[in-house]
């Protein structure tokens, strides 16, 4: 029966072949724009660590005051002053924490020949591997103790290492970074969290991935200076260490809190320490905290582009409109068919078994829409790069759950239009396309 | 010669459907278009601000140090490249710089009038520069005077940012002193007082982001050299024509004299045309998305219409022969149809405009957008009527040369 139908069906389409081909080219242009435009939505919008976004956060303390906070919706600053952030380090309230900055390093190859070069590169403390789940291929993360050591060792990515040592076990090796040794103690495993949640405030959420780490500690004792931004409300004073202790943020800074209650507990506990600062003087202004997890900081930090959103938004709007281009052209279509729907009728089709054939031949529709559509999608997402930059360009994908989604959302878009022409079919009367005859 | 208007409404109101169809379609586009020819004309308006500059001519140069230096050691070493990158032949002139315009990102800075002021008068972009600066950028000096050799300084990038004299952009001195009279006025950047003795024409702020546009070209110019260890920016000016030839000599003789050092492959060198493609790129992106989704939006709706009153035509072959048969001439079935289109159109662009401004107004308060001009509807309006009327001629066109002989055929 089906197979008669789709039969049926494939002749018809044959029979007014720019009407068809018009409807499919609608169906598959306004298939290809929306599934184009939401591969870059999905990239941007991506939770980059689905397993642990609850758990991790972003604490916030205004140690600005209202003066600048009020210029931003009463917020407190994006990122961290170093009294801040080493003050909560200390007090040591949660399962795991960590400060963090991109630190300004150049490698320096043992090979003479070869010529230095700068990789992404952070300062953190030893408690972050574990938070981020990053895996190792060899070695592991640092200790704590090494963290108030200030000791000199480094954890490398897996491409610097084949970089370096062609991809063998590095541990114990030395590393000479910005002309220091550092005895390297891991090897991470591919790590490319997208968007790059860790550190949204200077990168946007896109970089490349993380090819030194080494310990926060050890880099601020260096004056390793940070290849982020700094934000200062007041002049600093003269020289770094003026600075470290100015009331300029430059950190970034992650809690792990694998509960609600811990969370809550860490919330009361940031308006605690602030009203303290506000005691001793430093701040002239009641606590003003927050705390975000991955999801609403990546959110609240406006990662996903506005572009993404508005192309997101006007290709949908665009596949409306051409569908309801197709219900009229699938109206038209079947409507010329009343004598033939007639027929059908009076020699016993009930309205059921017209339902099911035109519904057989929309679907047809939208396939071979869906089938266009790819081949359009496909060209699209090699031009997204044309709307986006590189970094965002290339995590747009034609994968298969894009495929699939793409000739699913042509099918059911297609059916959905071809419900009212179809009713509209099934209400032929026999006996009046009969007559008329 | 007049066409009934009164028999066309009541045939309409035999094919509710499809009417409804074809104007709904007509008013989803309209406020689709409206939107997106908008949007392209912000972003074109965007990216074609000027930045002062001798263009054509510029490039710059990302230089990174390696390894840690003091700032002494680190200015020795900047002020060697920029002797090199002078004395290259295609040169015409090179500055050391903290950025420059289009970059992105950089330094800014409150600018007040009285150092007892709390609100900043305005923010400003500050761009590092020696006595080379103006003559390098290729930007033009309308008052007061250039550096001195001997005022320009080196610091550090963590000092305090307190210099004795600076140069502005007429900007930014038509907003800090409107009757004119800058040059020799002191005023304060967070660091303490200084006094401008320059006013340049135009130099555009490092960043053409949403965040920087209350300061878009406002800029002043410090006479010092900033010295990080990280590395800098160097602002070079090809002779004419030798654009090319230089950005190759460059990096060799930068290496050639010092190998300690990284300039990325990929955007170590970037000539201002390139700087210009980064900057702009979504806005340019983004104007071409919403054209070709324009054209193809308008392409599969004038389609529709093509499709639907065939179909109608088609239909309604007998009537037309009944009509002509009763001396209606080919005009007047021609007429008929176009003015069928239009009625429809007309129903369809009214409740078009109100959806464009209706997703504007959401646009607005959703992406920070602006205000929707009228301009854009009344071209969106005059653009799907013509549409209409274009699409619908074809099928006109058929049905006017139906036969009267077609009234006395059954079916």
């Amino acid at each position: 029966m089906f197979a008669y139908y789709l039969q049926l069906g494939l002749r018809s389409l044959r029979k007014n072949p720019l009407l068809t081909l018009l409807m499919v080219l609608a169906i598959g242009c306004g298939v290809a724009a929306s599934m184009t435009t939401y591969s870059v939505f999905r990239a941007t919008s991506n939770n980059p660590i689905p397993q642990k976004s609850s758990q991790l956060y972003v604490p916030q303390i205004d140690n600005w005051g209202p003066d600048s906070s009020k210029d931003n919706k009463g917020e407190p600053p994006n990122a961290m002053t170093y009294t801040d952030a080493v003050n909560l380090m200390r007090d040591k309230r949660a399962k795991r924490q960590t400060a963090l900055y991109p630190t300004a390093v150049s490698i320096v190859p043992a090979d003479a020949s070869m010529l230095p070069f700068r990789e992404t590169s952070y300062g953190w403390y030893a408690d972050a591997f574990g938070m981020f789940d990053i895996p190792f291929q060899y070695g592991q993360g640092w200790t704590a103790g090494e963290d108030e050591s200030h000791a000199s060792v480094a954890v490398i990515g897996k491409a610097l290492n084949e970089k370096l040592f062609n991809g063998g076990n590095s541990v114990g090796k030395n590393i000479n970074l910005n002309g220091r040794d550092y005895r390297i103690v891991g090897v991470a495993d591919k790590w490319n969290p997208e968007p790059v949640f860790y550190d949204v405030t200077n990168t946007n959420g896109f970089d490349d991935p993380i090819q030194v780490f080494i310990p926060f500690t050890r880099a601020v004792e260096l004056k390793t200076p940070t290849s982020g931004n700094n934000n200062c409300n007041h002049d600093p004073g003269k020289g770094w260490d003026e600075w470290i202790r100015s009331e300029c943020v430059w950190l970034g800074f992650w809690a792990e809190l694998p509960t609600k209650a811990e969370a809550d507990a860490y919330r009361q506990y940031l308006n605690g320490y602030s009203a303290e600062q506000q005691r001793a003087g430093r701040f002239r202004w009641a606590p003003n905290t927050r705390l975000r997890n991955v999801v609403e900081w990546l959110d609240y930090q406006k990662v996903v582009p506005q572009e993404a959103k508005v192309s997101l938004m006007v290709s949908l709007g665009f596949l409306l409109i051409c569908l309801v281009n197709t219900v009229g052209l699938l109206l038209a279509k079947f409507m010329r068919r009343s004598s033939e729907i007639g027929v059908r009728r009076a020699l016993g089709a009930t309205r059921r078994e017209i339902y099911i054939q035109f519904l057989i031949e929309a679907a047809a529709i939208g396939l071979a829409g869906g089938v266009v559509g790819l081949l359009l999608t496909g060209l699209g997402v090699m031009g997204v790069s044309l709307v986006f930059e590189p970094d965002i360009a290339k995590l747009a994908t034609l994968d298969v759950s894009l495929v699939l989604l793409t000739v699913l959302v042509a099918i059911l878009a297609t059916v959905l239009a071809a419900f009212y022409p179809t009713w509209r079919a099934a209400q032929v009367q026999p006996a009046w396309q009969l007559k008329s005859n | 010669m007049t066409v009934q208007i009164k028999p066309i409404l009541s045939a309409l109101r035999r094919h509710k459907a499809g009417t409804f169809l074809i104007a709904m379609q007509i008013a989803l586009t309209l406020a689709i278009v409206c939107n997106a020819l908008f949007i392209i004309q912000q972003r074109l308006a965007h990216l074609s601000e000027p930045t002062g500059l001798d263009e054509p001519n510029i490039f710059v140069v990302q230089n990174e140090w390696v390894g840690q230096a003091t700032a002494e050691q680190v200015d020795a070493k900047m002020r060697e490249d920029i002797s090199v990158l002078r004395a290259l032949p295609g040169v015409q002139d090179a500055t050391p710089s903290n950025s420059y315009p289009l970059r992105g990102g950089g330094w800014d800075d409150g600018i007040k009038l009285k150092p007892e002021q709390l609100q900043d008068t305005s923010g400003a972009a500050i761009y590092f520069g020696d006595d080379h600066f103006i003559d390098t950028l290729g930007i033009k000096l309308v008052a007061g005077r250039n550096f001195r050799s001997e005022e320009i300084t080196s610091m550090n990038v963590r000092d305090r940012l307190s210099p004795p004299v600076v140069i502005v952009t007429k900007a930014l001195a038509n907003k800090l002193f409107p009757s004119g009279d800058a040059v020799g006025k002191t005023i304060y950047l967070v660091g303490g007082p200084t006094t401008i003795i320059g006013v340049v024409e135009l130099l555009q702020s490092q960043s053409v982001d949403r965040w920087a546009a209350g300061f878009a070209y406002r800029s002043v110019i410090v006479p010092k050299r900033l010295a990080i260890s990280l590395g800098g920016w160097y602002i070079v000016r090809a002779r004419p024509g030798q654009l090319d030839a230089a950005m190759r000599a460059a990096p060799k003789a930068l290496f050639e004299h010092n190998p300690r050092r990284v300039i990325n492959d990929e955007d170590g060198i970037l000539s201002f045309s390139q700087v210009r493609s980064r900057a702009y790129e979504r806005d340019r992106g983004m104007a071409i998305l919403m054209g070709v989704i324009c054209v193809v939006l308008l392409a599969i709706t004038a389609a529709g219409i093509v499709g639907l009153t065939s179909f109608w035509v088609g239909q309604r072959r007998k009537q037309i022969g009944v009509r002509r048969a009763l001396g209606a001439t080919r005009q007047d079935i021609l007429h008929y149809f176009m003015t069928e289109n239009f009625l429809i159109s007309c129903g369809g662009v009214v409740v078009g405009t109100l959806l464009a401004v209706a997703i504007n107004l959401w646009l607005v308060t959703r992406f920070e957008m602006h205000r929707l001009s009228l301009v854009y509807v009344l071209a969106g309006v005059v653009i799907l009527l013509l549409l209409g009327q274009g699409a619908v001629l074809a099928p006109a066109m058929r049905a006017s040369r139906v036969p009267p002989v077609e009234a006395t055929r059954s079916v």
